[in-house]
This record gives C-alpha cells, sequence and structure tokens, in this order.
C-alpha cells in the first residue's frame, strides 16, 4: 500500500467517478493526502497544544520574569518582567525587556476580564484555568503535557516507518534551490497548483521540521525546569545552560509555536479553508487547478 | 489589587483560550471542566503516572545537581510565612531558640527530642543547592543540617511505618494572589519514606555558613532538594512517623497540598 502524499488509488478512484459524471471543463482531481495516523495525530496535537499554552500562560502569572543562567528571582536581574504600575490615569501595564518599557495596558500587566480590571501578567481570556489559579493549571498542564508526549512519540516513530519524514518533511536539493522562488510565492499570495500542489513546498516543510524541532525544544526545557528530572538527567541543565535558561527558552520556544501557529492558520484561509481542514480531517484533498 | 476567586470567575468567566461553551453558559468550557469532579478525577490520574514515572527515574537514589561557592544567590528569596505569628515563636526568638526542641515520634522504637545545640553536634552534611520555587523561580544557597536518615535511624522507625510528617510553627494565611481557594492554616509537610532518607535530605540549621534567620526558616527547617520549595517546610519542630496521611489537617500531606498542589513535587 502507498502511504505517499498523493495516493495514486484515490486519485484514480476520483478520476472514475468524474468521468462517470457530466463532462466538466476539467475532471477534479482528488488525492489522497494525509494518513489516518497524521490526521488522528494532528487534532490531538493541537488540542493539546492550545492546552498547554493556556495553562504555560497561567503558570507563567505566578512569576512574570525571566532571566539566564541557573538561578534568579525578583532580588536578581530578569530579562523580561511584565508588571504593572499606578499612573496619574490609573494602573498601567508595564513589559520590560532588557533595559526597554512597553506600555502593554490592555493586554500585559493590565488587562480586562468581564467588564473588571485584573493586575495579572496575561489576560484571564488566554489563561486555562481563566483565574489565576497556580494548582489546577499545573494539574492541566502536566496531563497535557502527557498527550502532547505521547502523541508526538507516535507521530514520530509511525512518520519515521511510514518513510513521512524523509519523503514529505525533509527538503530534496531541488527544494532549497527553490526558496527564494517560494518564498515571493508566498508573498505574491500564490498557492501551487496542479503536480506542485501534491507534495508540501519548501517553506512548508521547513515550517513543519520548524514546529516539531521545537515542541520537542518544549518538551526538553519543560523537563529542565523539574528538580526531580534535573537529578536523573543533569546534562540537561548544562545543555541548556541552567534551570531559568531552560524556563526562558521553554518560554520562547512557545513564542515560536504561536508564530508557527498564527502563520499555519493564514495559509489555510488563503489556501481554501474547506478543502485545507476538510483534507485533514477525511485524508482527501482537492487538487487545485492549473491557471490555464 | 482586585482579588478574583475561583468561583467568581467562573460566575464572570467568558473566554479561555477559544474553549468557550457555545450558548447560553457563562463559564469557560476549561473552566466548568476544571471543576468538575470527573475531569479532577483525571487530572489526578495523570499527577499519579506523573509520579510513578518519576519514582522510577529517581529510583537509583540520584542526587540532586551540587554548585559551587560562587554560584550562590547575592540574595535569597524568601517565601510563605516570612515571621510566624504567636508569642511562643517570639520568645524562642527572643531567647535565641535555647529552648527549641525537635521532637522524633509516631511509629517509632525510641522517641527522640533534641535541643538545637544537640542537633548541631550530630554528623552533619554540607551542600550547595538550587531552590525552586513552584511559582517559577530559584535560588541557590548552600544549607548544612543533620540527615534526616540519620535522625530515623536514632528514633528506629517501625516497619509499619510509610509517612514522615514534619510539623511547623507558622500558620499560614494562604497566598490568595496564587489563585484557588485558600484558607489561614497550619504549616506541615511529610515525605514518603525513601525520599526522608535520601542523602540530601536534611533537617537544616544554617544556611551560607550562619544560623538560619526567621525569614528562611529559624532555627530549623527541612531541605528535600528534588522537590519544590513548598516541600521544604520551614520552623520544624515535630517529625512525626506514621502510616497514612489522611489523619493530618487536609489528609492531603501538606499545607499546599490541602490546597490542590501535588504531593510529590518534583515537577
Amino acid at each position: 500500500m502507498s502511504l505517499e502524499l498523493s495516493h495514486p488509488e484515490g486519485a484514480e478512484a476520483d478520476s472514475a467517478i468524474a468521468a462517470q459524471a457530466p463532462p466538466p471543463s476539467r475532471p477534479r482531481e482528488v488525492i489522497y493526502r494525509h494518513t489516518f495516523l497524521v490526521r488522528l495525530t494532528h487534532w490531538l496535537n493541537a488540542l493539546a497544544i492550545v492546552v498547554m499554552i493556556g495553562s504555560g500562560l497561567n503558570i507563567f502569572n505566578a512569576h512574570p520574569h525571566l532571566y539566564w543562567g541557573q538561578k534568579g528571582s525578583e532580588l536578581d536581574r530578569p530579562f523580561l518582567s511584565i508588571g504593572h504600575v499606578l499612573a496619574t490615569t490609573g494602573e498601567r501595564g508595564v513589559t520590560t525587556i532588557g533595559s526597554l518599557k512597553f506600555d502593554t495596558t490592555g493586554f500585559l500587566g493590565v488587562s480586562k476580564f468581564n467588564g473588571q480590571e485584573l493586575h495579572k501578567a496575561w489576560p484571564s481570556w488566554l489563561t486555562i484555568p481563566s483565574s489565576q489559579d497556580l494548582a489546577d493549571a499545573r494539574h492541566w498542564h502536566f496531563l497535557f503535557a502527557w498527550v502532547l508526549a505521547a502523541n508526538g512519540l507516535v507521530y514520530l516513530l509511525w512518520s519515521l516507518l511510514i518513510r513521512h519524514v524523509g519523503r514529505d518533511l525533509i527538503p530534496t536539493v531541488g527544494d532549497l534551490k527553490s526558496i527564494p522562488r517560494s518564498v515571493l510565492n508566498h508573498i505574491q499570495l500564490k498557492h501551487p497548483t496542479g503536480e506542485a500542489a501534491k507534495r508540501y513546498n519548501v517553506l512548508q516543510r521547513l515550517a513543519y521540521l520548524g514546529v516539531i524541532t521545537l515542541i520537542g525544544l518544549m518538551v526538553l526545557t519543560g523537563l529542565t525546569m523539574s528538580p526531580g528530572f534535573n537529578a536523573f538527567a543533569p546534562w540537561l541543565l548544562d545543555l541548556f545552560g541552567g534551570r531559568q535558561s531552560a524556563r526562558s527558552l521553554h518560554f520562547i520556544c512557545a513564542s515560536g509555536v504561536v508564530a508557527f501557529i498564527v502563520v499555519h492558520l493564514v495559509e489555510v484561509l488563503l489556501a481554501g479553508p474547506i478543502n485545507e481542514v476538510g483534507s485533514m480531517i477525511t485524508g482527501r484533498y482537492v487538487v487545485p487547478q492549473d491557471h490555464k | 489589587m482586585p482579588l478574583l476567586t475561583r468561583r467568581n470567575a467562573l460566575i464572570a468567566g467568558i473566554g479561555g483560550s477559544g474553549l468557550v461553551l457555545s450558548g447560553c453558559a457563562k463559564v469557560t468550557f476549561a473552566d466548568s471542566l476544571t471543576d468538575s469532579a470527573g475531569f479532577q478525577h483525571v487530572l489526578a490520574q495523570a499527577e499519579s503516572w506523573t509520579l510513578a514515572s518519576q519514582r522510577f527515574l529517581l529510583s537509583g537514589g540520584a542526587m540532586a545537581r551540587e554548585y559551587a561557592v560562587s554560584d550562590i544567590s547575592p540574595r535569597f528569596k524568601a517565601n510563605g510565612t516570612l515571621y510566624p505569628t504567636g508569642e511562643d515563636y517570639e520568645d524562642a526568638v527572643n531567647e535565641d531558640f535555647v529552648n527549641w526542641r525537635l521532637t522524633v515520634d509516631g511509629m517509632v522504637k525510641r522517641p527522640v527530642s533534641l535541643s538545637v545545640a544537640e542537633l548541631r553536634k550530630l554528623p552533619s552534611r554540607t551542600q550547595i543547592t538550587r531552590h525552586d520555587c513552584v511559582e517559577g523561580w530559584s535560588a541557590i544557597a548552600q544549607w548544612t543540617g543533620v540527615p534526616v536518615g540519620l535522625l530515623l535511624k536514632t528514633a528506629g522507625v517501625l516497619p509499619q511505618a510509610k509517612y514522615v510528617v514534619f510539623h511547623c510553627a507558622d500558620n499560614l494565611d494562604g497566598e490568595p494572589e496564587k489563585g484557588g481557594m485558600q484558607a489561614a492554616g497550619q504549616y506541615y509537610e511529610s515525605l514518603a519514606l525513601v525520599d526522608a532518607l535520601h542523602t540530601q535530605t536534611l533537617i537544616a540549621y544554617a544556611q551560607n555558613g550562619k544560623p538560619l534567620d526567621v525569614a528562611h526558616g529559624a532555627p530549623l527547617r527541612l531541605r528535600v532538594e528534588r522537590q519544590l520549595g513548598y516541600k521544604h517546610a520551614k520552623y520544624v519542630q515535630r517529625i512525626e512517623l506514621t502510616d497514612r496521611l489522611s489523619g493530618f489537617y487536609g489528609g492531603k500531606g501538606g499545607y499546599w497540598e490541602d490546597r490542590g498542589y501535588e504531593w510529590y513535587a518534583g515537577i
């Protein structure tokens, strides 16, 4: 059985159906794009990531400062802080990065939730649970950490086994050479059609490999924050430059994952959300036709 | 600062990372899940997996990292109780803790009672370790104290004992800004025997070579280096061996545990 992105059986089956229908100007080509396991792990991963971000921001709010090195508290020098100060106009949210201060009232530091002004780093509408609750946020985070890790492991092992990674994700030499053109296409919001649409383009490949790497780093930096896991694998402390560095990298990688999600969702909308989301549910993808 | 209790937030809530209940519901889906008994059961199940995997990984008695003198935090943040209330503790401070006693009792063969001076004469261990608060910050200090294992050996642990409960002199008001439903209560902690017997688990009497100051638990505090800060009980007066945690305060094995935090605080 072929498990490639473009599934010939699917294509043939659809051509057969197309042949029986009243002759259209051009036959609609449908390919079997995503295997069942890719679809299942995609949605489980999406759920886990949303919960990890929401509960992670609640946990962050318990100590909204980031440091480099092994140690760090308010008595040391954070490189990032989210807080609030009393100004003549009322409480203002202040985000400090290095020596730069930004007024982030309304989102970071001071925000409104259900008409109530709250003085917390990340706003309640983004956190799980919505109210500041470190204990429950941690329970959520560690439950979905299991979901994320187990699901990710199944995906990775399966994808390596069926050569999904090697075939569909690792860019070819030709792909790498086409980076400038692909960048241009993306800027012009041109999406591949015909044969080119049956495979991931080079920026897509790099983005997917990138987010897989980021999630892997998040698991490792997350474990590096555990004093118990530190005793088991002290080399992780050295790898990430200390416990507080690991905490900061955890946050930075999460920002990278959020950036991926934004681009990913925009691309889905631009490329045709019904076809794209549909293909991630049913596996079947209608190949966009050449414009000629 | 407006304090938002979970219940108020539940009544008021509308959002929460997109997990919004549609229609008439006025709470976030995540909030109502958090408060449902069924989901709490799932969360507790996940916690038991986390505990079991940490027990497995640390079954060889792995040591927490010990740091160099140059790594010591110039200023070590104090958290929780900063100065216990009550005349008894005030008197103890005024007389420099000369009448402070640490007792080891419960399921032991020979209950032990020691003054701070007597503890200082026992074999000690000095370690420079990192203290990780559950909130996210870390600080490094040098701690000197008596291994809890030595105290337990002296008292003779009865075979039915499973847990070591640490009774403290401080009554903590809770820290509502950390969320959850919190009320005042006596501070206490507990460990499984295996963690109490670990080489780095100490009843510490000195920090950075000086007697503990009040904010850091004078005269005696617990050090459990492979777990988070709230396990490191301050103002320790009594060590009680028991076969169950259900008989103590909220029954979850610690002040913060009774307020929703994990009993095994390895992550």
